[in-house]
């Protein structure tokens, strides 16, 4: 947004394509909430959007500090948006710490707002500055607002009466009614959700909401410092439909519900709290009367045993979990595959090792989920790209599950657990059914007998007259259920085991090319939520006439059935992961394609322009 | 609607090969469970064992009923899941002093005080069977094993205290040999809804013979066992003349003799099977030969403790049903309409 002329709309606001903000405070500030609202405000308005929450792991981090500084960006434009933005237009600074840590984002002649209320002699300490970066020509570069917000909040909530603490706690919402009068928001959805939120406190929500209106009163009022403007963003052009905002976590958790009316089975939730899967927890404690129990067992591994007691039982199990969570799970998914019970693992990954970075993204767990069991173990694998495709991923894992009587393993991530797209809202009449069947007859049965189609075991749930049997994790009679030592029958059973899990890829759909052509110079394979960074930079690199081409994978294990011959087409394959290189090397050893690794692990998302440089790179090799 | 078949014992023996080793005490609590149910009226299609691993946990492939034979020390948490997808199947969950102290410890702690109902019964043979020997949480200081050489150094466990610190409802102890009384407590455990915890004494022939002679064999039976009944006085001994007595302040209990030093029955402390107190005290008696430590008891058996409290999954199933007399049967249409939305035209 720094072309000098733009044009203007009526009221005399700058028409703009697109911008990204950051929102940036203390994790005390209250940027996740403001970052929320911005949002909920913007899809109303009918922008298209993309969200980035970063936060740090600790709850309130010692305020004022760099690594307690919570971060909330979200891009915004009258076109499609692909991701939340490389570099923030606008950067809003509630402290000097937050200055310090999101400064170097933002281009030179980018808008920075600041409170200046918070750069006391403290907070500059606490930020590691030895001189004020407002008086040191720091942020010379740049277009600024700097007010103080503080003092300013204090005196629009005073006749509210809230003391200066409560009053500076909505700094926040101050700062959020500013920006909804430079970009042209309603203040209206904010304000409903204040009253709702304080229902119990009508006190609390007027004195936000007249934080709220005091920040839009300043900037209808107030004199902008020259190159500020007031902005306009035209709506985009969305297909027609009903939409709303939705987050990978709330996807999951909506698109299980659904599940378990398509299948019209009860469906029991056994998870152990875990960053980022906690909340898809919250959210389907609360779906009770949809059919869902929900169960918070005593760990990880309790969590996914009751959900395989309650496939044993003959409901759908599920069970979600993070990297380390997924670690102490391994022996009890062994159990779902040896004694072929349907069960959906739901690993919304964050970076490790071990502990890692809890609240940062990673796509570290691939490996793990495909091979990170003893044995040969072979599951499901399957990767949503984006917050949205949650919900069908889902249902999908669950048809999956029950059809071919297998453990599915949904892989997210913290990126697209936490992100918010607008999202087309489905009708429930229009999501398949998914067909459930159970033996009843006990003519001829053992547990093992399998469809010699899917090679799925049939599925004898306790409570059905003449069906008693006993499974367990030691090795089955091909053709008897009963324990079995005999060397011949674990290879069969093994490699039976196998044939089910791979003939699953004639069952899916063909491995499609996301942006481009099936064949040429480069091909950019991804997986996961790299997607809209992918896509962004394979655009613009077609835009500029080069033959690239994006490709990106959705069923993780088993493949899809024409994934090599697709990729064989191409010159050169770049795989870019959030890891240190496992997509690449499935590729590799399964197809003996030349994949050639692109990784980043920082805990960040890849920006558009790593990826342009990537493609540029690799086509000068050619 | 038929007439249910009377099922005997012979309906609920499984077509497979019993593998335990000969003189193995699990032999006599198969048979008193196979015999027990059909007295209880149960079925086989509703009845699901659930075990985890160890020479116990094959328990499971002997019962022509429903049955998991899991993976090590969680047990507690598949049965746990099995009985919240049906609160109509009666789960029977069978561990050991290995498979539920040691690596099962934590979910046996839960599983307890959540209150599931479950009947649990957990084999104490004070011995890794199926790992050839090593000593298990219930194993004596001291104890000689191949992993042990010069003798083990940690405390044992005691499971009825366990069950009992873990809050559980009812906690009851057996012996693998007295066929007759294990089955009065699987019908006891079975009767009470919640969690019912039977640790049942048992002989390892092979890697700890004997090791509850102290309290079994027919010559100290008499007086080292204190069958308790809810409601009778704490007595034992051949002529039955030897009781416990609370002391002052019930903070522990004292043997005592009829007609010695004025003693009368009435200074017998009266079994109260609600009263936990009194529990703790009894499941920490034992006979020197068997717990050196405490020493100079008989060693409790029956029901220690029962004092029934709603179920788990029965507070689930109504907080379930709760919701959707609330808020009505969900709508997925509703649900994904919540919120924020609007139209694009
Ligand atoms: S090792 Fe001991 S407990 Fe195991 S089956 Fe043999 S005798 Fe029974």
């Amino acid at each position: 947004m720094d072309t000098p002329v733009r044009p203007k709309d009526a009221d005399g606001r700058e028409i703009l394509d697109s911008v990204v903000i950051r929102f940036a405070g203390d994790s005390g500030d209250g940027m996740q909430l403001a970052g929320m609202q911005f949002a909920q405000t913007t899809a109303v308005a009918g922008n298209d959007l993309a969200t980035f929450p970063d936060f740090p792991a600790e709850i309130r981090a010692p305020a004022g500090t760099t690594f307690g500084v919570s971060g909330f960006q979200i891009h915004f434009a009258s076109h499609d948006v692909l991701t939340p933005g490389d570099d923030p237009d606008v950067l809003v600074a509630m402290n000097p710490a937050a200055l310090k840590v999101n400064l170097r984002d933002l281009p030179k002649g980018g808008l920075v707002i600041l409170n200046t209320g918070a750069f006391t002699p403290g907070n500059l300490k606490k930020a590691g500055y030895t001189k004020n970066p407002l008086e040191d020509g720091t942020l010379d570069p740049y277009r600024k607002l700097e007010i103080d917000v503080s003092k300013l909040v204090i005196a629009a909530v005073e006749p509210h009466g809230l003391g200066t603490k409560d009053a500076l706690r909505a700094k926040n919402l101050w700062t959020l009614g500013l920006l909804y009068w430079l970009f042209g928001r309603d203040r209206a959805p904010t304000v409903d959700w204040l009253r709702r939120k304080f229902a119990k406190r009508p006190d609390l929500a007027e004195a936000n909401i007249a934080a709220l209106n005091a920040g839009h009163v300043y900037g209808e009022t107030a004199e902008l410092p020259t190159g500020i403007a007031s902005y306009k963003i035209l709506k985009a052009d969305l297909p027609k439909g009903h939409y709303r905002n939705i987050t990978g976590n709330e996807a999951l958790a909506w698109g299980l519900a659904a599940a378990s009316r398509l299948a019209d089975l009860p469906l029991l939730y056994g998870s152990y709290p875990i960053t980022p899967a906690s909340s898809v927890l919250h959210s389907l404690a609360g779906l009770k009367h949809y059919g869902v129990t929900t169960f918070q067992a005593e760990d990880e591994i309790a969590a996914i045993c009751s959900a395989i007691g309650a496939a044993y039982a003959g409901i759908i199990g599920v069970t979600a979990t993070s990297g380390p969570g997924m670690a102490l799970k391994g022996e009890a998914l062994g159990l779902a595959i040896m004694t072929e019970l349907p069960l959906i693992i739901l690993d919304v990954q964050r970076a490790g090792p071990s502990t890692g970075m809890p609240t940062k993204t990673e796509q570290s767990d691939l490996f793990q989920a495909v091979w990170g069991r003893n044995g040969d173990s072979p599951l499901v694998v399957l990767a949503p790209a984006k917050p949205g495709e949650c919900f069908a991923f889902a249902i999908e894992a669950v048809r999956i599950a029950l059809k071919y009587m297998t453990p599915v393993i949904v892989l997210s991530d913290g990126y697209i657990a936490n992100g918010a797209e607008p999202w087309t809202i489905p009708s429930f009449a229009d999501l398949p059914k998914i067909e459930v069947k159970f033996r009843q007859d006990p003519e001829g049965f053992q547990p093992y007998l399998r469809d010699p189609e899917t090679l799925a075991r049939n599925w004898a749930k306790p409570g059905t007259p003449g069906l008693e049997h006993r499974i367990g994790g030691i090795e089955k009679n091909f053709d008897s259920g009963h324990i079995s030592y005999d060397p011949d029958n674990h290879h069969k059973m093994t490699l039976t085991r196998a044939a089910k899990i791979q003939g699953i890829a004639n069952d899916l759909p063909e491995q499609t090319v996301d942006c481009g052509e099936d064949h040429g110079d480069l091909v950019v394979v991804g997986w996961g939520s790299t997607y809209g960074t992918l896509q962004q930079a394979v655009r613009r690199a077609r835009e500029r006439g080069l033959a690239v081409s994006h490709v990106h994978i959705r069923h993780m294990w088993p493949m899809p059935r024409n994934l090599k011959s697709l990729l064989s087409n191409f010159k050169r394959i770049l795989v870019p992961e959030l890891n240190n290189g496992q997509l690449v090397r499935i590729l590799r050893a399964e197809y003996l394609l030349p994949a050639e690794p692109l990784d980043k692990i920082s805990g960040m998302p890849f920006r558009i322009v790593e990826i342009e440089q990537a493609i540029r790179d690799a086509l000068a090799k050619n | 609607m038929d007439t249910p078949q009377k099922l005997s014992r012979k309906d609920f023996v499984s077509d497979q090969e019993v593998r335990w080793c000969p003189g193995c005490g699990d032999y006599a609590i198969l048979a008193a469970m196979q015999r027990t149910l059909p007295e209880l009226g149960a079925t086989r299609e509703n009845t699901v064992f659930v075990s985890g691993i160890g020479c116990s946990s094959r328990f499971p492939y002997y019962m022509n009923t429903y049955g998991f034979h899991t993976i090590h020390g969680r047990a507690p948490a598949v049965a746990t899941g099995v009985k919240l997808a049906n609160p109509k199947l009666d789960v029977w969950m069978v561990t050991g002093d290995g498979d539920g102290l040691s690596i099962g410890g934590n979910h046996l702690l839960h599983v307890l005080r959540r209150n599931v109902d479950l009947q649990i019964l957990l084999f104490n043979n004070r011995i890794y069977g199926l790992t050839k020997g090593q000593y298990s949480p219930t194993s004596l200081v001291g104890a000689k094993t191949p992993s042990t050489p010069m003798g083990s150094l940690d405390m044992p466990l005691n499971p009825c205290q366990f069950a009992l610190g873990a809050n559980a409802r009812f906690v009851a102890r057996g012996i693998d040999t007295s066929t007759t009384t294990l089955s009065e407590l699987f019908t006891a455990a079975y009767r009470h809804r919640g969690t019912s915890f039977v640790e049942i004494l048992q002989n390892c022939p092979v890697f700890n013979d004997g090791c509850w002679d102290g309290v079994t064999m027919r010559d100290v039976a008499a007086e080292n066992q204190l069958w308790v009944e809810h409601g009778k006085p704490l007595l034992f001994g051949k002529d039955k003349n030897r009781g416990l007595r609370l002391a002052a302040g019930a903070s522990h209990v004292e043997v005592i003799t009829i007609g010695v030093d004025g003693m009368t029955e009435a200074d017998v402390a009266v079994h109260d099977q609600t009263n936990r107190t009194l529990a703790f005290l009894l499941a920490h008696l034992a006979p020197s030969s068997t717990s050196p430590a405490e020493g100079g008891f008989p060693m409790a058996f029956g029901v220690l403790y029962c004092d029934p409290m709603p179920s788990y999954d029965a507070t689930v199933t109504t907080q379930n049903s709760d919701a959707v007399a609330k808020l009505g049967q969900g709508d997925i249409d509703k649900l994904l309409r919540s919120g924020h939305t609007w139209k694009v035209e």
